[in-house]
């Protein structure tokens, strides 16, 4: 009396309950498979939309001077000018706030999934970094105001990059302390058994089989912080153009991050709201570049690791 | 200390008899020539051996003497002993895993952890290279010596220690890097980097762990290509490359095909004379075949200790001959 008399070989005892579940089971995972596709389908659209509508915004304006010139006043003659001082200044800034904030993160996620056990420090500074990691950006940029450009005196790149480094810190953190978690304990027992130190397995046992994954946390860390606005709106500040001591320079002289400091958000931000229609189609530029660095930095890091990284 | 086997007056004038057991006995000579066997400590009566449980057909083993006494037998005693075991407790947490465990490892010798499952060969195995450190929660007592120098405490490098003793662990986890880099491993932590030295120890390693024909031409393939059985002959490649003294398999075949087993059990038997290896198995057979010695151990104490064929054919104990014969396990 059940459905697997219907499915076996011989003759069929015909029974009318067995065969309407069975066309119902068998139209309810019909209609799942459809809406999993469905849905999946909508997704991809509402993607491309957003990026043909970016594309198609931002390409027309896109220009050797987007990449050569500092912001031009209206009146002046090259007006609007391009973004390059908003590309440099936003890749200054991930360059500084990486530097302290994924050698913290990663010690950090490392001390929680290799050394937590039997410490009583570790479940606070779990709590702890999930917790900052959803604290919304805008309060680390008041909090940066508060501690770091005050004292300073004036907004400056320091305060900036802090700023993000402090965002990024919580996000790297976790997702190391993840990945390093799903390395087998067997290898670390390999290791251990082969007379290796706990921080030699660590380096060359532990992170290398997590790589590809811990990269993969630290890019969605530089790519969160490359998109923030908030906090550098308060830290590092508004600045419409980079230049050396002695006039326009293509490198960042050291006075430069003592001042306020440009990044391409912030700029974007401005142009965005503000009333001239110029920049609003630089400011388009401006947000498709910021996309495609994005997308750039982890190919480029992705292909550079799939030669290393054996399976 | 050894413990010394009890002399305990036997009551009946042949000893135990075996009934229904699946050793079969080798030669036609007397079950127990009384001029060389010590007498037997059964306190119960021979009749306890030969019956079996009725009703709910789980095997039960049949307790009699205390199990907190261990029967070593003398043969032990002229052997040099490269690792000395004793009154060794373990506590995981509340729970006690190891009760007082007193043996001592022969040099150059094949000894076999036998017993059923739970009754810490595993864990003793782990205690001797200190490889239950990484695990949370455990306790120690008593202590075990290495070449006369105390494992647990007394100001050993661990590290040190480790290196002398390789491992084998049951199932096979080589690292994710290429066969040669997994096989140097031992050495490229001693800090060798000579390339030359390497490659000849990688060679030895392989070849005495039966793999180099299948593998020479794709050293720098990742260890993930290879077999199961291959992956194990692999991890004992990388055990013996560093070469230790002392080799501790746990287990070392269990997921492996009869074939590849056969594999390793030759290869086991081979490394006996250069180095000591103790055996963990679950497999009566296995220890029958490759080990000299073989210890039983149940609910985490030694029960018996001996050679092995004296395990298997004459054991002192009731307990031990009613694992062997596979009335319980």
């Amino acid at each position: 009396m059940s459905i697997a008399t219907n499915t076996l070989p011989g003759p069929r005892v015909r029974s009318i309950g067995s065969e309407r579940y069975r066309r119902r089971a068998l139209l309810f995972s019909a209609i799942m498979h459809q809406a999993c596709i469905g849905f999946a389908v909508v997704i991809v659209l509402l993607l491309a939309l957003v990026t043909g509508y970016l594309l198609y915004l931002g390409c027309a304006s896109i220009s050797a001077n987007l990449f050569l010139e500092d912001v031009i006043p209206k009146g002046m003659p090259g007006y609007p000018g391009g973004l390059r001082h908003g590309i440099v200044g936003t890749l200054t800034l991930i360059v500084m706030a990486s530097s302290v904030g994924i050698p913290m993160g990663m010690l950090t996620g490392i001390y929680l999934s290799e050394y937590s056990s039997g410490s009583v420090l570790a479940a606070p500074v779990r709590f702890i970094c999930d917790v900052l990691a959803g604290v919304p950006s805008i309060v680390v940029g008041i909090l940066g105001y508060e501690l770091l450009v005050r004292p300073m005196g004036n907004q400056n790149a320091y305060a900036g990059a802090l700023a993000l480094a402090f965002i990024m810190i919580p996000i790297v953190a976790r997702t190391t302390e993840e990945m390093l978690r799903l390395v087998p304990k067997s290898y670390r027992e390999a290791s251990i058994a082969l007379g290796a130190s706990k921080a030699w397995t660590i380096l060359r046992v532990v992170i290398p089989a997590a790589t590809g994954s811990v990269v993969t946390g630290v890019m969605l860390a530089i790519a969160r912080v490359a998109g923030e606005t908030a906090p550098l709106l308060f830290t590092a500040g508004i600045s419409q153009y980079l230049r050396g001591v002695h006039g326009p320079s293509p490198y960042i002289h050291l006075q430069e991050l003592q001042e306020p400091f440009p990044s391409l958000t912030v700029q974007a931000y401005i142009f965005a709201t503000g009333p001239l229609k110029e920049q609003k189609y630089l400011a388009w530029a401006g947000i498709l570049v910021l996309v495609l660095l994005i997308f750039i930095l982890n190919l480029a890091v992705r292909l550079t690791l799939r030669n290393r990284h054996k399976v | 200390m050894v413990y010394m086997s009890q002399k305990m007056i036997d009551t009946s004038e042949k000893g135990p008899t075996f009934s229904g057991g699946v050793a079969p006995r080798q030669s036609a000579a007397p079950l127990r020539p009384e001029s060389r066997m010590p007498p037997v400590a059964v306190s119960a009566s021979p009749a306890v051996l030969t019956a079996t449980p009725a009703g709910d057909g789980l095997p039960r083993l049949p307790l009699g003497a205390s199990l907190e006494r261990c029967d070593t037998h003398a043969d032990l005693d002229s052997e040099p002993a490269i690792v000395t075991v004793k009154d060794f407790m373990l506590f995981y947490a509340r729970s006690k895993a190891l009760h007082g465990v007193n043996m001592k490892i022969p040099m150059g010798k094949v000894t076999a952890l036998v017993g059923p499952s739970g009754c810490g060969k595993s864990t003793l195995l782990r205690s001797m290279n200190r490889l239950n450190d990484l695990i949370d929660g455990v306790r120690v007592e008593g202590n075990m010596y290495y070449r006369g120098q105390a494992i647990y405490g007394g100001g050993i490098d661990v590290i040190g220690l480790r290196k002398r003793m390789g491992m084998v662990f049951q199932k096979s986890n080589p690292f994710p890097m290429s066969i040669y880099a997994n096989v140097v491993y031992g050495l490229r932590i001693a800090g060798e980097r000579s390339r030359a030295v390497l490659d000849e120890v990688c060679e030895r390693s392989l070849r005495g762990a039966a793999l180099w024909d299948e593998v020479k031409d794709r050293l720098h393939s990742s260890a993930f290509g290879l077999s199961g059985g291959q992956q194990q002959r692999l991890c004992i490649a990388r055990a013996i490359a560093p070469d230790p003294e002392v080799l501790l398999m746990d287990e070392p075949c269990s997921a492996l095909d009869p074939i590849a087993t056969a594999k390793v059990e030759e290869l086991v038997f081979q490394l006996r004379g250069k180095y000591t290896v103790v055996i963990v198995t679950h497999n009566m057979q296995q220890a029958a075949r490759v080990s000299d010695y073989t210890a039983f151990m149940y609910l985490g104490r030694l029960i018996e200790y001996g050679p092995t064929n004296a395990i298997f054919f004459q054991p002192h104990r009731k307990e031990t001959e009613a694992y062997v014969t596979g009335r319980f396990g």
